[in-house]
């Protein structure tokens, strides 16, 4: 991080320690499982063991004999008193409800609630229901599930397509009928997810004097209190939902919204407060939090001098038996659709399909690293193809850093970057000559070990115009966040942010900007969340957009503030502000030390001084600021090209690993990242989400995954079949940081909250592929297990 | 209430004996944090893999999640409450995890403290490998573990300073 | 995943707990460390009416080392897995052991469970049950009518399934040690697994335990497999094989391919059957090279 990217910043690019630690090492976070409301009870499910089945009765006597039960609820009862929550595309027969509705469409759905005064209890009502069911035909393989005749997951809609469209920028015919060489390739994104520590859960309580439902929850979801009302039928302001619960890890996952449906349902019917919190096995099959499961694939046209013309993709994706916003994970890769390249056209085929699968949801990325993944396993194939260096071909195609802001064929400009300063500090820091000295030497010795490179954009801010794109009867292009600041009677200053929080550390974020603007110290400045009816609106921290947009928002509140204390100043100093010089809160005339007022002059006048106020400004010291995404408000375009996201963060990874020629087992030897995200607020959380992307990214590439049975079962439920990465296989990481401010945000930041993940698995793929080079054999699926890549050395070994 | 019958435990929590009447299926995680309101400790996964539920039995590291609380009777818990100073500030080790960030959305973080610190007791200058391995069983999905790791070197550090110093 | 409900008992004898299992029967099960049996408590995959505590019970805390004469390390059920790591006795003694410990779990699970409870619960890939098979360990069972002893290599019938009777109780293993051998002969032994991430359930084990003389020759080998069969697996006439004859390579490769012939894997999502074969070659070439170098390392020592 160079001194110069950071000149004059005060605290911002500083070390220190965030507000958010001291409670966590001492045990005092306040997740959802430790609220305890007075005559609080719970809930356990009832799901289906079908992957397809109609329901045929459901028997809740034995159950409600239990002492300690209170109520069996049913798909019948429920959907009748709630609105289904809908997917974000177009598919208005899409329907889902908490409770299955007459027909289950995945194993782990959920059938029925039992609440009781205990989860154990619950338990045991469970397993006392009396599910008939009739099981029908079901489709998992996403290819089977888009040919017409195949079993239909939801029949009313007429087809599994959930959503399906080309989008063909620029002449994508002509430039492949003039390239020198083309190739195919496919490749496949296995399902997995970020699966955070801690599971969902939601308490609820209604109070009927006030007509009001009180939500705590595990949450990270844009516009969670409206859909949340809008399906239990109550107005907006009867839902309010507490942000200040700590969420312990989302990535993206934690939408909750079937679930905060159910238990508010029954909250309010059953007159004391209910609470829900997932167990892991409710989580894996029945959460409804499963990432992409993609196939791509791709078509490269290119010449002989390594110039990348024109690309065709096709990204079929599986979004499980129901959808929420996870067919909009195929839209937001369109605003970063090449990559950091500079190639003229595309053609993309985005297809949502549907199975009989657990339903998918936003994941870290929200598509993005799927995406990644192709294109840069593309990438090293073109290399291959034409026997020329991965670097050297990745640096001529390279958009370069005097080519800003540029604007690929999907209508999206970039901001800025430097891809090939960040490409060479990763290879620096990872010593590239020493990794290929260390790879040959082990080749040498008859080991397999490989070096994969990623170069990679994280789109950041979250202009979400994917969801116009992909659903035009959405006509949304607000993308807002705020923040409301006040400095109280006695100078101390608190913020107020309105959406929840789960580890980014916004609550330093705010801190730390607002001390930037004001010159006062962020330790004194106390960040708190509001709830959903005292909140200014927010989308809540997805898309990598909170430095950003909170940022933003934090910087103007504070700018409107000092503003007021320069007028209150100028007032009673008689002078122009532009006389005056503000320095850490106080306000004096340039030049006369002796002609100033402290901050707490300034703040007493702002509070109790009204004869002493400029006139036409409010009493007291507060500001709020709202603010659209910067490069937002357009609709896409008829051909489908829109701008985006307003951000672009670029991440470089070298890794070496080695596999065991014997066993198979990859082990990463050696991990560099390089990384720029512009002015970084504050580095070490920066750096902490980076490393646990990357932690992400080793998971998704290496270990995890969702897989299905042959008739639909989850086989990896638990943990003990869905391996996270210890800090066995999480090696030392190191990054190195390179600034290239934006020019659209405050103080030059882009978002990092994605980084890491989104360029992590693409480069271990291409490093397994690298190692498996000399058998002249790749594997073209995610995640890269032992077992896959025994298979794989033992099919070239056997002459399959 | 339920129809099922409850033992009687007595358990020395943090230094507190605190006793209780609680069903046999009653784990000792849910105990401390259902029945003492111990919510320091949390649960990821009730099956023994993740770690967010570790504690201290008698001074060592052990799932909470796979124990009943009957079978602790009679028996020594720290949770991570028990592990600041006697006047409520963060020990050495906690400081040392807000010094380098090594915990962001807090949920492994307490299970994750007490591992550690089960290490740097038994073994108060761990290698890189050794500390990896001491937390191998503590799962996190936030951090990738590197500032865990620093913030655990770096309290080995600054214990053995402080043990140098008397 | 709540346990569904029981009863607990935790009795001051052996004979005491051995009672309630008679009382009690296939409604009863024995918990020491839990390690094993609360996960699946806790999926209600196990639903014991009655748990029976075990873990406090002196008598099976015992570690005792072979009197002269009597070559028997015998271990109570009930001694922790914590407990065998860190005794100098145990390592001294059975260091085939000691090196699979190094495999089981993690720390915290290790500071739980116990011997015996890894070696009732008959997982395929347990690594302390695969050891009591190939050091031929003799198990005491103890019942309100007795003792029954039973070898380990006769144990265990099909996954997860052994010859215990639900009112027994495991209350001993006796490993056999082996007796002090003249000064050119040479001891090693080795223990190697492959899981997919660290301290996970084994895909495969494998581990030897040989004496050599000063040529390499190999005058007795006690070698096995795990996660390769429907249980853990000795492999006595690999050993016997191999015994009087040079450990060379290819003895060392022969073996290997000797082993995974009688290997019977079966695949599941993290290795298939042929993975599991080839995994089982190649763990057994390993042991006998690392057991071979671990012998040979102590003549070099000596010297």
């Amino acid at each position: 991080m160079s001194a110069a990217d950071y000149k004059g910043f005060r605290y911002i690019g500083k070390k220190r320690r965030t507000k958010e630690d001291p409670r966590f090492v001492t045990g005092h976070g306040r997740f959802v499982a430790d609220i305890a409301l007075p005559d609080m009870k719970h809930v356990a499910l009832v799901t289906s063991p079908h992957a397809a089945a109609r329901i045929k009765a459901i028997r809740t006597d034995k159950a409600l004999a239990l002492t300690g039960v209170h109520y069996v609820l049913t798909g019948a009862e429920l959907c009748a008193a709630v609105d289904p929550i809908l997917p974000g595309v177009d598919a208005p027969r899409v329907t889902r409800y908490p409770l299955a509705r007459g027909v289950v469409r995945y194993a782990g759905e959920w059938v029925a609630a039992v609440v009781a005064d205990t989860r154990a209890l619950a338990e045991d009502a469970a397993e006392k229901i009396e599910v008939d069911y009739e099981p029908t035909e079901y489709v998992l393989d996403p290819e089977k599930a888009i040919e017409p005749g195949s079993p239909l997951v939801h029949p009313l809609h007429g087809s599994n397509v959930l959503y399906r469209r080309k989008f063909v920028w620029g002449p994508v015919d002509e430039d492949f009928a003039r390239a020198e060489h083309k190739l195919a390739l496919r490749v496949r994104w296995g399902r997995s997810a970020t699966v955070p520590i801690e599971t969902f859960g939601v308490a609820a309580q209604w109070d009927p004097g006030r007509q009001l439902l009180d939500v705590w929850a595990s949450i990270q979801m844009p516009k969670y209190p409206d859909q949340t009302a809008r399906a239990l039928r109550l107005p907006g302001n009867a839902v309010r939902v507490h942000f200040d619960v700590d969420v312990g890890g989302s990535f993206g996952v934690k939408r909750g919204i079937k679930h905060t449906v159910l238990v508010g349902y029954l909250a309010k019917k059953l007159g004391f407060p209910v609470r829900f919190i997932e167990d892991r096995l409710e989580n894996m099959r029945g959460g409804d939090m499963h990432g992409p499961d993609r196939i791509f694939d791709l078509q490269v046209a290119f010449d002989s001098d390594g110039t990348i013309r024109s690309l065709r993709i096709r990204a079929l994706d599986d979004v499980g038996a129901y959808a929420g916003r996870s067919p909009l994970q195929l839209g937001k890769p369109v605003g970063a659709i090449v990559g950091p390249y500079q190639i003229h056209s595309v053609e993309y085929e985005p297809i949502s399909v549907m199975t009989n699968k657990t339903a998918q949801e936003a994941v870290r990325g929200f598509g993005q690293s799927p995406t990644n993944y192709a294109l840069e396993t593309a990438i090293d194939r073109v290399a291959c193809e034409l026997g020329m260096d991965r670097i050297a071909l990745r640096k001529k195609n390279f958009i370069r850093k005097d080519q800003f802001p540029y604007l690929i064929p999907s209508g999206t400009s970039y901001d800025s970057g430097d891809y090939h300063a960040v490409l060479d500090k990763a290879l620096a820091a990872a010593d590239y000559p020493a990794l290929l000295a260390a790879r040959d030497a082990a080749r040498k010795i008859g080991h397999l070990a490989g070096i994969g490179i990623s170069s990679c954009l994280e789109p950041s801010g979250a202009n979400s115009a994917f969801e116009p794109l992909f659903n035009p009867k959405n006509e949304t292009t607000t993308w807002m966040d705020s923040c409301l600041v006040r400095v109280d009677l006695s100078g101390a200053i608190t913020g107020v942010m309105n959406t929840s929080s789960a580890g980014q550390g916004h609550e330093t974020l705010v801190a730390t900007v607002l001390g930037e603007v004001l010159e006062r110290d962020p330790d004194t400045i106390r960040v708190v969340h509001a709830d959903s009816l005292n909140a200014l609106p927010s989308n809540s921290p997805v898309g990598s957009r909170m430095a950003i947009m909170l940022g933003g928002a934090a910087a103007g509140a504070a700018r409107k503030i000092k503003a007021a204390l320069l007028a209150i100043a100028a007032h009673n100093l008689n002078k122009d502000v532009a006389q005056l010089e503000y320095h850490e809160g106080s306000v004096g005339v340039k030049g006369d030390a002796k002609q100033a007022l402290s901050w707490a002059q300034l703040v007493e006048i702002a509070h109790r001084k009204f004869h002493q106020m400029p006139p036409g400004l409010e009493p007291g010291l507060q500001a709020k600021f709202v603010w659209e995404v910067p490069t937002g408000g357009a609709l896409p375009t008829a051909d489908g090209r829109v701008q985006m996201y307003p951000c672009f963060s670029f991440e470089a990874h070298v890794v070496l690993i080695e596999i065991d020629p014997a066993t198979g087992q990859p082990k990463l030897v050696r991990y560099a990242c390089g990384h720029d995200c512009g002015v970084m607020i504050s580095p070490d959380i920066v750096h902490g989400m980076t490393y646990g992307g990357i932690a992400h990214g080793i998971g998704a590439a290496l270990y995890e995954k969702f897989a299905y049975s042959d008739n639909g079962q989850l086989e990896s439920q638990s943990f003990m079949d869905y391996l996270i990465p210890s800090a066995m296989e999480v090696p030392a990481i190191a990054i190195v940081d390179h600034c290239t401010p934006s020019p659209h945000t405050t103080f030059g930041q882009k978002g990092s909250g994605e980084a890491g993940y989104l360029g992590a698995p693409a480069a271990i793929a291409c490093a397994v592929n690298d190692a498996l080079a000399p058998l002249g054999t790749t594997i073209d699926a995610l995640p890269m297990t032992p077992l896959q890549i025994w298979t794989r050395m033992q099919l070239v070994r056997t002459g399959n | 209430m339920s129809d099922e019958q409850l033992y009687s435990i007595s358990i020395e929590v943090n230094g507190e004996r605190r006793e209780a009447l609680v069903p046999a299926r009653l784990s000792l995680v849910d105990f401390l944090r259902d029945t003492l309101r111990l919510t320091g400790t949390h649960v990821g996964c009730e099956h023994g893999i993740c770690g967010a539920c570790s504690v201290l039995l008698d001074g060592e590291p052990v799932r909470s999640c796979l124990m009943y609380a009957v079978q602790a009777d009679g028996r020594r818990v720290t949770t991570i409450e028990g592990l600041a100073q006697a006047d409520g500030t963060p020990g050495v080790l906690q400081d040392a995890f807000c010094e380098t960030h090594a915990t962001q959305c807090g949920y492994c973080t307490p299970g994750m403290i007490v591992a550690a610190h089960a290490l740097l007791e038994s073994n108060p200058e761990p290698a890189e490998h050794e500390i990896r391995e001491a937390i191998g069983g503590n799962l996190c999905r936030c951090t990738g573990y590197q500032q865990i790791v620093d913030a655990i070197k770096l309290a080995a550090e600054k214990r053995s300073v402080g043990a140098a110093g008397k | 995943m709540k346990a569904a409900s029981f009863d607990y008992e935790r009795p001051t004898t052996l004979a005491e707990a051995c009672s309630l299992l008679a009382a009690h029967g296939p409604d009863a099960k024995v918990i020491a460390g839990g390690q094993s049996l609360v996960p699946m408590m806790a999926m209600r995959l196990a639903r014991p009416a009655r748990l029976i505590d075990i873990s406090r019970l002196a008598e099976l805390q015992r570690v005792v080392a072979p009197l002269q004469g009597d070559g028997h390390f015998i271990v109570g059920a009930g001694v922790r897995q914590c407990v065998m790591e860190r005794e100098p006795l145990a390592r001294a003694n059975l260091p085939l052991l000691a090196r699979a410990l190094r495999w089981v779990g993690h720390a915290q699970t290790r500071n739980r469970g116990t011997i015996g409870g890894s070696i009732v619960h008959g997982d395929v890939s347990a690594e302390i049950a695969l050891v009591a098979c190939v050091l031929d360990a003799m198990l005491e069972l103890h019942d309100t009518s007795g003792i029954t002893e039973i070898p380990a290599r006769e144990f265990y019938l099909a996954p997860m399934v052994t010859a215990i009777l639900p009112e027994q109780c495991l209350a001993e293993i006796r490993f056999p040690v082996w007796p002090s051998a003249a000064a050119h002969i040479l001891r090693g032994c080795a223990f190697e697994e492959v899981s997919v991430r660290h301290g996970d359930f084994a895909l495969v084990s494998a581990c030897a335990q040989l004496e050599l003389d000063a040529d390499e020759r190999c005058l007795r080998l006690e070698l096995g497999i795990g996660g390769a069969a429907p249980v853990p697996l000795a492999l006595p006439e690999v050993g016997a094989q191999l015994t009087g004859a040079r450990l060379d390579e290819a003895a060392i490769t022969d073996a290997a391919a000797a082993a995974a012939d009688l290997a019977d894997p079966e695949g599941d999502l993290h290795a298939s059957a042929d993975y599991r074969r080839h995994l089982a070659r190649v763990l057994v070439e390993r042991v006998l090279r690392a057991a071979k170098e671990d012998a040979m390392s102590k003549a070099r020592a000596d010297k």
